[in-house]
This record gives structure tokens, C-alpha cells and sequence, in this order.
């Protein structure tokens, strides 16, 4: 076993030299049926999580929401709260965890660090030209390097959609692999944009492309075109870092972000992440929620859960 | 880990009376003899109700009623009637699904989760289907005016109480025909409370009428002189046996008997998809299922793959209380069935298959068997051959489209198929040669009104479902 491991694992390393082997890697990968693909996804959905486990969920849920403001009208002032939040999402109840990171611009981010330094939430920048990645490498390798020195720990790049569907794998794997490099220690997360690659298959190898290429996360979405993050894309995203895991010993993060707006729908992610990864992924450091108006519905049901009654919307913070 | 608590549907939504009578010519009345049995809870072992016991002077009245019923209201009345009927009990039936689901659970076994969300939209979706053919028939495609048979004598079986019974039910009604019906001795409880809604639609007297009892009744039922057409569906041992007692009368008879369905996975099939429909192919419904992919053949080239993955899946399926709205396998039906499964699985490890099941803790009480698979599996292992109708996967592997097609027809059944490639064009090559009823492609266990279903040989005759299934109630 260790020796297949071992080999499979240098046979990997070696895909990136080259477009064909490339290609013929990621073509070779076995097909997603698309009905079965969304029906699995439905079937997901109608677990019943209640009570105590709707508690251990809720909690769970909160520490891996990747608190988003990506706005063109964010300001130091705007996003110091939104990071004020995340340290304290229930400034009521102090048994309330922490979220997972703060995600904003790069221009944003020294504000943010100054607010979360040393409280253990992670600070995430978009970098590589995001939303569209349509920008000379240089300009999004120094986009990233940028935001890092500003003290960034997490960068959420975009892959290069176009290339992609033009079959250029090569230029793609390139550009990651420049990226993570950029990001020294800081941690990559690899944003296919699934609303534009349109097939599950497409899905499929994009995120093995990137996790090739040495994503520590891969992501849907940007949150800026029209389809984001839906429970069938990120069933086949969860299939696909089981699945390399499983080649390669290494495990790689997923994150679903946009569109995710309540509670409901992040404990349907949560059985899916159960159901499919298992429980190694069920942590802050392998799956996160992009999303902002999720928050504070999480935040209602979970006072909810402990008082017995519904808070009205007043009660919880608008940042 | 995230532990699921519990999440039961509540009982308390279906009130089960202490006993049942008879349902014959539109009121519940006591057997002549008064003979009973009972009903119980496979997941619980508790007893549900005391059920009639109809002998064959309770069987001949009701015949009777349902002739009666036949040549003076039902037969002369218009088709758009009597659609009228068949909408208003569909609607009924939507309007009580979740007590019909609650009990359908408690007394067959299966989760929750099937009898809410496959078994009572099925129901109501063929009743809807066939009320829509009523004052139709004439462009049914058998001709001008094709005219009912008369009075429909039904034995339907108990892995799907309420879905099988408005298979048989509503073609037979919408056609004109009037009927006796049947249920299994082991589940009665949900057609007793569907002739509750036969009374609640004002459904004339005798329309239906149910008759509850075993193996005598329904002997009794399919020998009366008095009844014009026999649908059966269950067992191919039982099949037979009606098969003999109706030949040489003017009776019409379908039958939908066993299977041994082979679930075929090529190298190129989209693996994880594939491994769902494999799982939903068998375990769906304990395997209770006479279509039940219980073979799976898959291409040698990527068995190792497939299996791992099978079993990993596997390790994820929650067996346990039904009404748990998270179960995904419930109870095995009946003492009876638990131990012919249990006796086909050790002639499977006897004659040298490998029997794998993931860890599974099953309930004390009830009657229970964890999935399992059974891999080296050849063409002459009883488990190869026999229906287990149970909860149990043998796996074989081939290497050549036409091996697969050669192995998939070798048995004496031919109920349904399945088929999982990438390829359309093998698709279509497969299928063409595969002797199966229905052949099902990247999918499995798909049921619609509209769809003819019913087997090849020993798998029985005659088609249930869309305009072929009017043909087995109409004279033509």
C-alpha cells in the first residue's frame, strides 16, 4: 500500500511538466452523471438535524464562515466592524465561537489586521485580480504579494476561467503554482468559479487541476456572477479532494461560497462534508463557508436553540 | 464526529384502531367465521391491530357486491365519472399523506423517508395518472370503444402495501372494472385505511372492497368463478401455482413475479454516481424490491475501484428505527423473509463467496439484517441465481460488453436492468439485448405512472403502468 501510494504520489508531481499529460490526466478522470449528481446533493438535503445536534452544527457553522465584505464601497471603517464582529459574532453570549477568517480586499486588509491581531481568526484577502483574474500575471502575483505583506494569512484566488475553457490546463496550473508561490506561508485557496465552468465534469478537473498544482483550498465562487456555490457543485469538489487525497496522502480544503444565506442550508453542507469527507473534514482548517448574511441567521437560531424563543433581527448586529 | 439525535416522525398522526373488518360493498363488516390475525410492527415486534380473516363464504360476498357494483353503477357510468372519483381520492390521498406514510412504516418496515417521499407521491401520481384516462380509453390505442372485463380479483404483496394496491386499483377502476382486492397478511393496514377513503370520496358501494387475509383467501379470491380477471404480484413459486388454477377459465391474468436484476457497470461509468445507484439499487427498501438490482456485474477493470468506493458508502447507510426521518434502511418485513435471507446469505459464505457488511449495530427487538455485499460471487453461487429480496448485493465481474450482456440475461427472470456508461452508443447496444422489462441507463429504481413496467419470462406478464396498463383491465 505505501509503495502504490508512493508512486502515485511522484506520478502526480510529474502531470504539471506538461499540457499532455496534463489533458490526459484530467480527461482521463471518471465522468459526473449529472442527474445522479444533483439527486445525491437533494438526498443530502433532507437529513433532520435537531436539537443537540442542530446545537453542535450551529457552532460549527459559525467558526467556518469566512465573514465576506466585497464591495467596492468598503472603507477602513466598514470593514474594522465587520472585524470587530467576527471576534465577537453574539456580543450578548460569550460562549459563542469565533468565525474562521475575515475576507475583504487586499486595499482593506492592514485595517483588519490590526483588529484581529493574535485572536486566532484568520485574515483572508481575494487577491490575483479578482473577480475576473483577466490581468497580466505580474499585476496578480504582485496583487498577491501585496496582500500578503499586509498581512494576509489566506489568499482566495481566482483561477483563469479562460484559459480553462479554452483547454489551456497548462497556463491554469502555471498561474496557481506562481500564485502559492506568492503566497509564501500564507494559505491558498483556489477559486474555480464553478458558475462559469457550467459542467460537473468541468468541475471535477478543475479542481484537480488545482489541487495539482498545490491549492491548500478550492472554492466555488467570487460571489459576482450569477450562479454561485451549490450543493451539487461542492458534492463533486468533496469528491474530489476524497479522491486525492486518497492518491496522493494530502488533504486539500473546500469552501462554498455565495448564495449560502441561512441556517438551513449551511447544516445541508455540513451532512453533505459528513456524508461524503467524513469527519476529518468537518473543522474550520478543511471547510468554510464564504458568506456574510449567513452569520447572523446562524446567530438568530442559535439563540433561538438556547432561549427557547425567536430574537428579532434588531438583536443581532448589522455590520 | 457529527452524531445525528433523533429525529422520529410522529405516530400520533395516524390513529390505528384495535381491530379491522372486512371492507366489502362500501362498510367495514365482521368474517362470516369470525376468524382473525394480527398485524405487527417488524421494527418493534409489537402488535398494530387484529385483522379479519376472510374465509371463502367473506370472499364470495364480496365478489358479489363487486358485481353488483359492476353491472349497475360502475360499469354504465360515464368515464368522466368516474374520473371525477379517481381525482377526488388522489386528492384525498395527498391531503392524508403523511398518516398514510406513518403507517405504511410502522406496519411494513421501510423508512420514513421512503414511504414520504417515493411511495405516497407514487400513489397519488398514478391515481391522478389513470383518473386522466377514464373518458379516454377510446384513444388508449385498442380501439373504439374498448369495454372493461368485470369484476378484477387483486393479490398484491408486502414490500409496497399502498403503492402496489394503486397499481392494481386505479387502471382497473378507470377502465370500468370493479374490484376485490387482497392485501398481504403481513401489511393491511394501509389499504384498510384507503377503504376509509373510499368512503370519504363517496365512492359508490362495492366499487372496491378489500378483503384481508393469507395464503387461503387469496386462493380463495383468484378460484371464485365469479371474477373475470386475476392480477397478482408476488412471488414466481405463488405466480405459478395462479397460473395453473386460472388456465383453461375465461379469466385474464397478469402476473409480476420475481427477479434477479443485473445492475451492470462499465469502466468508463461515472464511478460515483454509479456507486449511488448501485446502493439505492439494493438497499432501497431493504431490498424488498422485486426489481432490486441484486447483481451487480462490473467490468473487472475497475472493480477494485467500484468496490472500494461501495464501501465506503456503505459504511454511511444509518439502519435503524423507520420513523427516524434520518433511516435509510428499517426492518426486514417478517420473521419469515429474515430467515430466508438469512439462509441464502450463509449458503453464500457456505459456498465460498466473500460476505462483507460495514459495523453496524442493529436493534434488539424487531427483525433486522445489516447490507451486505458478497464479492467473488460466479454464475453458480445460489445467491447468483436465487431471489433473496433482501438487503443483499452479490458482486460479479466481466470483461466484454457481451460477456456482461451474456451474464445479465442468464437467468430465468427478467424483470429489470441496469446500465452505467458514459456511452450513449453502448447504451443503446446493451439494451437492445438485455431480456429485462425495464432497463434503466445512469439510474435505477425510477418509477413514473406513465411508464409501462413488467418482466420477461419468469418474471411474470402483462405491463403496470401508463397506456400498456390499461390494456390488462380492458377487453380487447
Amino acid at each position: 500500500m505505501t509503495a502504490t501510494a508512493t508512486s502515485a504520489r511522484s506520478d502526480l508531481s510529474e502531470l504539471g511538466r506538461s499540457e499532455t499529460a496534463l489533458r490526459t490526466f484530467l480527461h482521463g478522470l471518471p465522468g459526473v452523471d449529472q442527474v445522479g449528481a444533483e439527486q445525491r446533493a437533494a438526498q443530502l438535503g433532507t437529513r433532520s438535524i435537531k436539537t443537540t445536534a442542530k446545537a453542535q452544527a450551529i457552532d460549527l457553522a459559525i467558526r467556518m464562515v469566512d465573514l465576506t465584505t466585497l464591495e467596492g464601497a468598503d472603507t477602513p471603517g466598514k470593514v474594522r466592524a465587520l472585524a470587530t464582529k467576527a471576534l465577537r459574532p453574539d456580543p450578548a453570549d460569550p460562549s459563542c465561537p469565533h468565525v474562521g477568517a475575515v475576507c475583504v480586499y487586499p486595499a482593506m486588509v492592514p485595517y483588519v489586521a490590526e483588529v484581529l491581531r493574535g485572536s486566532g481568526v484568520h485574515l483572508a484577502s481575494v487577491a490575483t485580480a479578482f473577480p475576473s483574474g483577466q490581468a497580466p500575471l505580474d499585476v496578480k502575483l504582485a496583487d498577491t504579494r501585496a496582500a500578503v505583506e499586509a498581512g494576509a494569512d489566506e489568499i482566495d484566488m481566482v483561477i483563469n476561467r479562460g484559459a480553462f475553457l479554452a483547454g489551456r490546463y497548462q497556463e491554469v496550473y502555471d498561474e496557481i503554482v506562481a500564485t502559492k508561490e506568492a503566497c509564501g506561508d500564507a494559505h491558498l485557496k483556489v477559486i474555480l468559479e464553478t458558475g462559469e465552468l457550467a459542467t460537473y465534469d468541468n468541475v471535477r478537473r478543475a479542481s484537480w487541476l488545482a489541487m495539482l498544482a498545490g491549492g491548500d483550498f478550492i472554492k466555488t465562487s467570487t460571489g459576482k456572477v450569477p450562479v454561485a456555490a451549490t450543493p451539487p457543485v461542492t458534492l463533486v469538489m468533496l469528491e474530489a479532494v476524497r479522491d486525492f487525497r486518497a492518491a496522493t496522502g494530502r488533504q486539500v480544503g473546500v469552501k462554498p461560497a455565495g448564495g449560502i444565506k441561512t441556517t438551513k442550508d449551511a447544516i445541508k453542507y455540513l451532512v453533505m462534508v459528513n456524508e461524503t469527507v467524513g469527519a476529518d473534514w468537518l473543522d474550520p482548517d478543511w471547510f468554510r463557508f464564504g458568506a456574510s448574511s449567513l452569520l447572523n441567521d446562524l446567530l438568530m437560531q442559535r439563540t433561538k436553540l438556547t432561549t427557547g424563543v425567536y430574537a428579532g433581527p434588531d438583536y443581532f448586529t448589522l455590520d | 464526529m457529527f452524531e445525528y439525535a433523533p429525529a422520529p416522525e410522529s405516530r400520533s398522526v395516524v390513529d390505528i384502531k384495535p381491530s379491522y373488518g372486512l371492507f366489502v360493498d362500501g362498510k367495514f363488516v365482521d368474517p362470516v367465521d369470525g376468524g382473525s390475525f394480527k398485524s405487527i410492527n417488524p421494527a418493534s415486534e409489537e402488535v398494530l391491530a387484529e385483522i379479519a380473516e376472510a374465509g371463502s363464504e367473506d370472499v364470495d360476498r364480496a365478489v358479489r357486491a363487486a358485481r353488483q357494483a359492476y353491472e349497475k353503477v360502475w360499469g354504465p357510468m360515464p368515464g368522466r365519472d368516474r374520473a371525477k372519483y379517481l381525482f377526488r381520492i388522489a386528492r384525498l390521498i395527498q391531503e392524508r399523506s403523511r398518516e398514510l406514510a406513518v403507517l405504511e412504516s410502522l406496519d411494513n418496515g421501510k423508512p420514513i423517508k421512503e414511504s414520504r417521499d417515493v411511495d405516497l407521491p407514487l400513489v397519488a401520481a398514478h391515481f391522478f395518472y389513470y383518473a386522466g384516462w377514464a373518458d379516454k380509453l377510446e384513444h388508449a390505442g385498442f380501439g373504439g370503444n374498448p369495454r372493461p372485463l368485470g369484476v378484477a380479483a387483486q393479490v398484491i404483496p408486502w414490500n409496497f402495501p399502498l403503492l402496489m394496491l394503486a397499481w392494481k386499483i386505479a387502471p382497473a377502476l378507470a377502465a370500468g372494472n370493479t374490484v376485490v382486492l387482497k392485501p398481504a397478511e403481513t401489511t393491511p393496514l394501509t389499504a384498510l385505511l384507503f377503504a376509509e377513503i373510499c368512503q370519504q370520496a363517496d365512492l359508490p358501494a362495492g366499487v372496491v372492497n378489500i378483503v384481508t387475509g393469507a395464503g387461503d383467501t387469496g386462493r380463495a379470491l383468484v378460484e371464485h368463478p365469479g371474477v373475470d380477471k386475476v392480477a397478482f404480484t408476488g412471488s414466481t413459486e405463488v405466480g405459478r401455482a395462479i397460473a395453473r388454477s386460472v388456465a383453461g377459465t375465461r379469466k385474464k391474468l397478469t402476473l409480476e413475479l420475481g427477479g434477479k436484476a443485473a445492475n451492470i457497470v462499465f469502466d468508463d461509468a461515472p464511478i460515483d454516481q454509479a456507486v449511488e445507484g448501485i446502493v439505492n439499487g439494493i438497499f432501497f427498501n431493504q431490498g424488498h424490491v422485486c426489481c432490486a438490482g441484486s447483481r451487480l456485474l462490473v467490468q473487472e477493470s475497475v472493480a477494485d475501484r467500484v468496490l472500494e468506493s461501495l464501501k465506503r458508502r456503505m459504511a454511511q447507510l444509518r439502519v435503524g428505527d423507520p420513523l427516524d426521518k434520518n433511516t435509510d434502511i428499517g426492518a426486514i418485513n417478517s420473521a419469515e423473509q429474515l430467515a430466508r435471507i438469512r439462509e441464502l446469505s450463509d449458503a453464500g459464505s457456505a459456498e465460498g463467496a466473500e460476505r462483507w457488511s460495514p459495523p453496524c449495530e442493529l436493534p434488539d427487538r424487531g427483525f433486522w439484517f445489516a447490507p451486505t455485499i458478497f464479492t467473488g460471487v460466479t454464475q453458480a453461487h445460489r445467491i447468483a441465481r436465487e431471489e433473496i429480496f433482501g438487503p443483499v448485493l452479490s458482486v460479479l465481474t466481466f470483461r466484454t460488453p457481451a460477456e456482461a450482456v451474456e451474464k445479465a440475461n442468464n437467468t430465468p427472470y427478467g424483470l429489470s436492468a441496469g446500465i452505467w456508461t458514459d456511452k450513449g452508443s453502448r447504451i443503446l447496444w446493451v439494451a437492445d439485448r438485455l431480456r429485462a422489462g425495464v432497463v434503466w441507463a445512469n439510474t435505477f429504481n425510477k418509477f413514473d405512472p406513465t411508464s409501462p413496467f413488467g418482466g420477461y419470462k419468469e418474471s411474470g406478464y402483462g405491463r403496470e403502468g401508463g397506456r400498456h396498463g390499461l390494456e390488462a383491465y380492458l377487453n380487447v
